[in-house]
């Protein structure tokens, strides 16, 4: 496995890196989709996705070829540009998301001394996009949708922002790689341990950042009848439904890499330590979902300036200080 | 004179910082309940895997089914008034019947004791009859795909020969199908018994 980093030719290394990450992305899309209903289901004490395929394997790509099959449907006074542009625009920076990050000694798509930058620029497309969409629906509900969802990822991104940069602080470094090896292989040395609040502050920020619940107004299917993403039918809602689910792998890599020890593990180091840890976050998200009620817009934005940006501020200072000294 | 009132207030949900920590707490005990009903037992029953079993089907309200007689339950206690016909919203029963004009009717419809609902009437005499001849029921079909299971049917019926049947594992590829003939089923009925 670590022979991937021995491929000379860098473009050939990248090349490969973007098909192999394409098809990790859209299988774990499916593989997804399954986990969502099924642990949905189980909650609600009912047995969620059953007849199509064993236990329901394969209801995600019945309804995946149901979506291709639908009409594509544009409303009338949309404007075309930005109303098919938004799905697209959505779904394309997830490719680049992946490539800094280290699946195991060796795994990556592209190293980089800048990875984590990479992927907080990169993941700032995802509001452009929502914007469109909401504009270019030429629909109330679309509209409302998606000015509470780029408020919302706005506000976000900042106490997001701060926690990382706390890790940054306390290793030294953007690159993703370096923050795992100055990691250690037992849980008490990973580095949740010495900054739990940053961990705290960057998981309930990716759940919002991701518009999952309980921060899911911009869909909220009760309230606006699906919100940004009204007026889209068959392959433009499956793209933002990929979009997604691959970003909620992105945030949970990075919780996984910065926090919880990358690929490092008790007993054998290696990518299935990184794959378990990121399957187990991405359980606690689906959890989350399906526990909380949702939480009201102003309330949304109360608790992002009034309660995170100042804990974010309030960690960065003493991890700062607790650096220099 | 008034009525003595006791108004308590609603309590102000807590701020600031102890109010954090106990929304926290709130949280984890709201994980607590969802992590328990996954692996609870599941409540619901798995069709086709399950079913429910006819004891706990008392009070089903399935498609309508004729009542038999007493002592003949191949026939049934209908009277051939048209009421329930005349009364359905959705117009989806059919009945047709046929006069034999020099038959001595006799009138076999008793007065029945319900044990229905506060809506179902009282029969308090014997269902009236023609005077001469004997009406026989010919044709009685419910066109299931149109019924809407009011029920109103059943709480008018004079004779209490209309009830809801227990039928609720029913399922066709065709909307002809759901045409019943309920002549048919009350003498399949009285033959399987």
């Amino acid at each position: 496995m670590s022979s991937f980093a021995a491929i000379p030719e860098p473009a050939v290394r990248l090349v490969l890196a973007i098909v192999i990450l394409a098809a990790f992305v859209g299988l774990n899309g499916l593989l997804l989709v399954w986990m969502e209903r099924k642990v949905a289901g189980h909650i609600q004490r009912r047995p969620g996705p059953f007849e199509v395929g064993p236990h329901g394997l394969l209801q995600p790509l019945a309804d995946a070829l149901k979506l291709i099959g639908k009409q594509l449907v544009m409303p009338r006074g949309a404007d075309p540009w930005l109303y098919w542009a938004a799905p697209i625009l959505s779904f394309m920076p997830v490719f680049v998301l992946f490539l800094p990050i280290h699946f195991g000694p060796g795994l990556y798509g592209y190293d980089m001394n800048l990875g984590l930058l990479l992927i907080l620029a990169f993941a700032g497309f995802n509001v452009l996009a929502l914007c469109l969409a909401g504009w270019g629906s030429n629909s109330k509900w679309g509209l409302l949708g998606a000015a509470r969802a780029v408020s919302q990822s706005v506000a976000y991104e900042i106490p997001l922002l701060l926690s990382v940069l706390a890790i940054v602080f306390m290793t030294g470094t953007l690159d993703l790689g370096k923050t795992v090896e100055l990691q250690g292989s037992w849980p008490w040395q990973w580095n949740v341990m010495t900054q739990p609040l940053a961990f705290f502050i960057f998981f309930v920020c990716a759940l919002a950042e991701t518009n999952r619940a309980p921060f899911d107004l911009p869909e909220a299917e009760s309230e606006l009848t699906a919100g940004f993403h009204t007026e889209y039918s068959g392959m433009g809602f499956g793209l933002f439904f990929l979009a997604e689910y691959a970003e909620m792998i992105v945030v949970c890599s990075l919780a996984v890499v910065l926090f919880l020890g990358g690929w490092k593990g008790p007993i054998m180091d290696g990518p299935w330590w990184f794959l378990a840890k990121m399957y187990a976050l991405l359980t606690i998200m689906m959890w989350f979902r399906w526990t909380y009620p949702r939480v009201r817009f102003d309330q949304v934005l109360n608790l992002c300036w009034k309660w995170f940006i100042p804990l974010a501020l309030v960690n960065l200072f003493i991890t700062a200080v607790l650096v220099k000294l | 004179m008034a009525i003595k009132t006791v108004v308590k207030a609603t309590p102000k949900p807590e701020t600031g910082f102890l109010g954090a920590l106990s929304g926290l707490k709130s949280l984890l005990v709201g994980l607590g309940i969802t992590g328990r009903a996954f692996v609870d037992k599941q409540v619901t029953v798995h069709y086709p895997r399950e079913t429910v079993e006819n004891e706990a089907l008392e009070g089903y309200r399935g498609h309508i089914e004729l009542v038999g007689l007493d002592d003949n339950p191949a026939e049934s206690r209908c009277i051939m008034c048209m009421k329930c016909m005349r009364t359905c919203p959705s117009g989806c029963i059919s009945i047709k019947s046929k006069l034999h004009k020099h038959i001595t009717p006799e009138n076999r419809v008793k007065e029945v004791e319900h044990h229905g609902d506060s809506l179902t009437p009282v029969l308090l005499r014997p269902v009236p009859h023609p005077k001469k001849g004997r009406k026989e029921l010919t044709k009685f079909n419910v066109d299931f795909s149109l019924c809407s299971l009011c029920g109103i049917c059943v709480q008018l019926c004079p004779a209490h020969a209309l009830r809801h049947s227990q039928r609720i594992y029913w399922s066709e590829f065709d909307r002809k199908d759901f045409d019943i003939d309920l002549i048919e089923r009350l003498k399949r009925q009285a033959e399987e018994k």
